[in-house]
């Protein structure tokens, strides 16, 4: 594959690798060691280059950017504390399985070591928080290594990659290698189609299930479309009830008749006594998460447990489960159904009405409930109107971390997958702005608004002037309780109320911050102005902080408290000042 | 208010651990490039797993691959957890247990074998001692003056262990060993 044709600098390389590779916009911050690359995006117009204001930002809009599109998101940083602040949303975007591929400029070969100005040690720093990593010393191997990057970040279970590229192998000329002649390697080879024998006792057993309950995750989104439409008719001929982890939602539309709502720590009552109490659970795409479980070893006592997931590692991880299915979900689904088809002709629905009966009782606890205000606006409130005002539009919701964005798991309802962008392995705040960024990028005529904690949104308020040079009309809608509510909570519960650092005396003036930035402002304190303040936000063309004042002291039910089991939950009506601060007894504090 | 007086607890649930830890024998078959085995054992200590023995080579010279051979120690499901883990990292071809395989063969365990260097500093009679112990454990000798010897010594780690036990009252000076490598009996391969 080599010709004068083909001879190109590794700069060169690096853009016509990236074209090569369907990419269309990446997210970046020049430097020192990248400089020749950020001289080839200067001369072409293929690639849209947007420039953030902190390296951390460009790492979670390509998050946003990939998970509101399927695709693979790119960012560009150089070396030193370009790397290291990127360091946060590659271990993100590792946790919460996005494809990701982070190019790194590095100082010359042959300062490597010598403790060179912008130096650090990038592959070693991201190695336990990529999927895989490369430093490309020889110019010849740089095309090969950035499609392999593309292959390993989108196949499998989906991760973030670190090309590192030092600045004398940018200046190199080399020979460029297109995609399909670049050879591949061979131990990466991950396996996509479940085994038939496994699905087909999984089948059985759904087929003799009286109290089944089908439990699915971000696997099902990252699996793409079509295993979220299968998920939808496996729901549909089964008439299993289903519920979702916080990665997963909108794989199954929150109107739907079978849905549960999300279930784990504060997920609904019904979800959790459903889990607790089910004789068959086919967990699909998902983790058995610590948030997700609470108390191992009271999880799900009677059940046997299917698992579906692409990731070997994950099966019998946290849970051991009857019957593990490797492989892909859309690809494993699609053999379910059609086995399920062929096989269950005779399963009668009806023989799940009790369980149903069940389902509507714990339903009728109304786990979500919050005592209504006519003088301040209750946050579960604002996400209702956020909902009502937005539901019909084409709509993105973003978050940061905290109260709010349980919260908006609560009570936005999701009806399509790739439209919830969060943070939920690692749980980082700042990630909500500039995701919705990186969302806005690539749908720029959509409506995204990024539901935020007054706390969470001063970690990467930065951005803001990204999303106003680059007109991105992204709205900010900030639940503001003066209070980083849900570490409060925590206090709250396992500390005795020692408030401990955990109410921001200094709050900034959101409008005015706004304002400077260039964008627009908006308050509202009162629930009668709260639907003519979204919809001013709704109808705004700019970049927008929206400074909700809500309750300072609402807390976040109901409540799965530490060392707990999922039918052990603490509901909003039992919980008193009292009921919290014993929420969680002698016994479970051994446990914790 | 008697809030003071609460324990404090954790946002995690941690559960006490139930099962027996059992020694293992791994064997990882890797692409011999940069950092492969800063992957491996960086795995073993980002997720707290131990490593008793490591013995990396490379193999397969023309193929670019290494065989890697650990011996770790964990309950049956962080050793299920640990193979699993490994067979994710990219450039990692793959793992096997030797020790399980032994079980499904029906042995007791592989045949795992280890290389020491032995060196036994002294002079007069304690000499004919160290020799004459040297030949009872079949340790060759591949250095010696009339103030020392070094011997090398292979075997099981057991003997090995032995080996060194006995030579500690006769002058030993410095040990060297290989860690172990390790393959399951019987005809067929990895």
């Amino acid at each position: 594959m080599s010709g004068t044709e083909n001879q190109m600098t590794g700069a060169e390389i690096v853009i016509q690798a990236l074209k090569d590779n369907g990419v269309k916009h990446i997210f970046g911050y020049p430097g020192g060691a990248v400089l020749p690359i950020y001289d080839e995006i200067f001369q072409q117009d293929d690639i849209q280059h947007i420039l953030v204001r902190h390296e951390q930002g460009a790492g979670h809009m390509a998050e946003g950017y990939a998970r509101s599109t399927g695709k693979v998101g790119v960012m560009l940083v150089t070396s030193g504390p370009g790397a290291t602040n990127a360091v946060t949303p590659l271990q993100d975007a590792l946790m919460d399985s996005i494809p990701l591929v982070c190019i790194t400029g590095q100082v010359p070969t042959t300062l490597i070591g010598s403790d060179a100005f912008q130096e650090c040690d990038t592959v070693g720093i991201t190695r336990p928080c990529t999927k895989h990593n490369w430093l490309v010393k020889d110019v010849n191997d740089l095309a090969r290594i950035i499609h392999e990057a593309f292959r390993v970040a989108q196949s499998g279970r989906p991760g973030p990659v670190v090309v590192d590229i030092p600045k004398d192998v940018q200046f190199a000329t080399g020979t460029y290698t297109p995609p399909d002649a670049a050879p591949i390697q061979k131990s990466y080879q991950p396996k996509t189609t479940g085994d038939a024998g496994q699905i087909a006792a999984a089948v059985s057993l759904m087929k003799s299930a009286r109290r089944p309950i089908i439990y699915s995750g971000g696997g099902v989104v990252n699996s793409g479309p079509e295993a979220a439409r299968l998920l939808r008719e496996l729901v549909e001929i089964t008439g299993f009830p289903i519920t979702s982890t916080l990665m997963g939602l909108g794989a199954y539309p929150a109107s739907g008749k079978n849905w549960l709502g999300m279930l784990g720590m504060h997920g609904s009552y019904e979800a959790n006594m459903a889990m607790h109490d089910c004789d068959v659970m086919v967990c699909i795409g998902a983790r058995f998460d610590d948030r997700i479980t609470g108390r191992l070893n009271a999880f799900s006592p009677n059940s046997k447990k299917i698992h579906i997931d692409i990731d070997p590692s994950s099966i019998n991880k946290n849970v051991r489960v009857d019957v593990p299915i490797l492989g892909d979900v859309g690809a494993v689904l699609e053999d379910m159904v059609r086995q399920w088809r062929a096989a269950a002709k005779d399963f009668d629905k009806a023989g799940l009405s009790d369980w149903w009966t069940s389902i509507a009782r714990w339903r009728a606890r109304n786990s979500f409930a919050y005592k209504p205000s006519d003088e301040v606006i209750m946050p579960q409130y604002a996400i209702q109107r956020l909902y009502e005002l937005t539901r019909d539009r084409d709509t993105y919701i973003t978050t940061e971390v905290g109260q709010h964005q349980m919260w908006a798991a609560q009570f936005y309802g999701f009806e399509q997958p790739n439209r919830w962008m969060t943070s939920g392995g690692l749980g980082t705040m700042g990630y909500g702005f500039p995701a919705a960024i990186g969302v806005q990028v690539a749908h720029p005529d959509s409506l995204v608004v990024d539901i935020a904690g007054d706390a969470s949104i001063q970690m990467c308020i930065q951005e803001m002037s990204c999303a106003v040079q680059h007109n991105l009309p992204v709205k900010i809608f900030i639940l503001n309780n003066q209070y980083m509510g849900m570490v409060r909570q925590w206090q709250q519960l396992l500390h005795g109320n020692r408030l401990s650092n955990s109410y921001t005396e200094a709050m900034p003036d959101f409008v005015k911050l706004a304002e400077a930035y260039g964008g627009v402002g908006i308050a509202c304190d009162k629930p009668g102005d709260l639907d003519a303040a979204i919809q001013e936000m709704i109808d705004v063309k700019r970049p927008v902080i929206f400074d909700c004042r809500v309750a300072n002291l609402a807390n976040c039910f109901p409540m799965i408290p530490s060392g707990k089991a999922h039918n052990e939950m603490l509901l909003p009506d039992e919980a008193t000042d009292e009921a919290v601060a014993n929420a969680i007894d002698a016994k479970g504090r051994q446990l914790v | 208010m008697n809030a003071h007086l609460q324990p404090t607890g954790s946002a995690y649930f941690i559960a006490k651990e139930t099962q027996v830890a059992e020694s293992h024998t791994l064997s990882v078959l890797v692409d011999n490039e940069p950092g492969v085995l800063a992957r491996v054992i960086g795995l073993f200590s980002g997720r707290g797993y131990n490593i008793e023995s490591l013995t990396v080579s490379e193999t397969e010279h023309e193929a670019h691959l290494s065989r890697i051979t650990i011996v770790t120690r964990g309950t049956p499901s962080v050793l299920e957890q640990i193979k699993s883990q490994l067979e994710r990292i990219v450039p990692v071809h793959r793992v096997v247990d030797l020790t399980v395989r032994a079980r499904m063969l029906g042995q007791e365990r592989p045949v795992e074998r280890e290389v020491a260097l032995v060196k036994v500093a002294g002079s007069g009679e304690l000499r004919a001692e160290t020799l004459r112990l040297a030949d009872a454990f079949q340790a060759k000798v591949v250095d010696a003056t009339v103030d020392h010897f070094i011997f090398e010594i292979t075997g099981k780690s057991s003997k090995v262990d032995q080996f060194v036990a006995i030579m500690k009252p006769l002058g030993l000076t410095e040990v060297c060993r290989t860690g172990i490598a390790a393959m399951n009996r019987g005809p067929q391969g990895m």
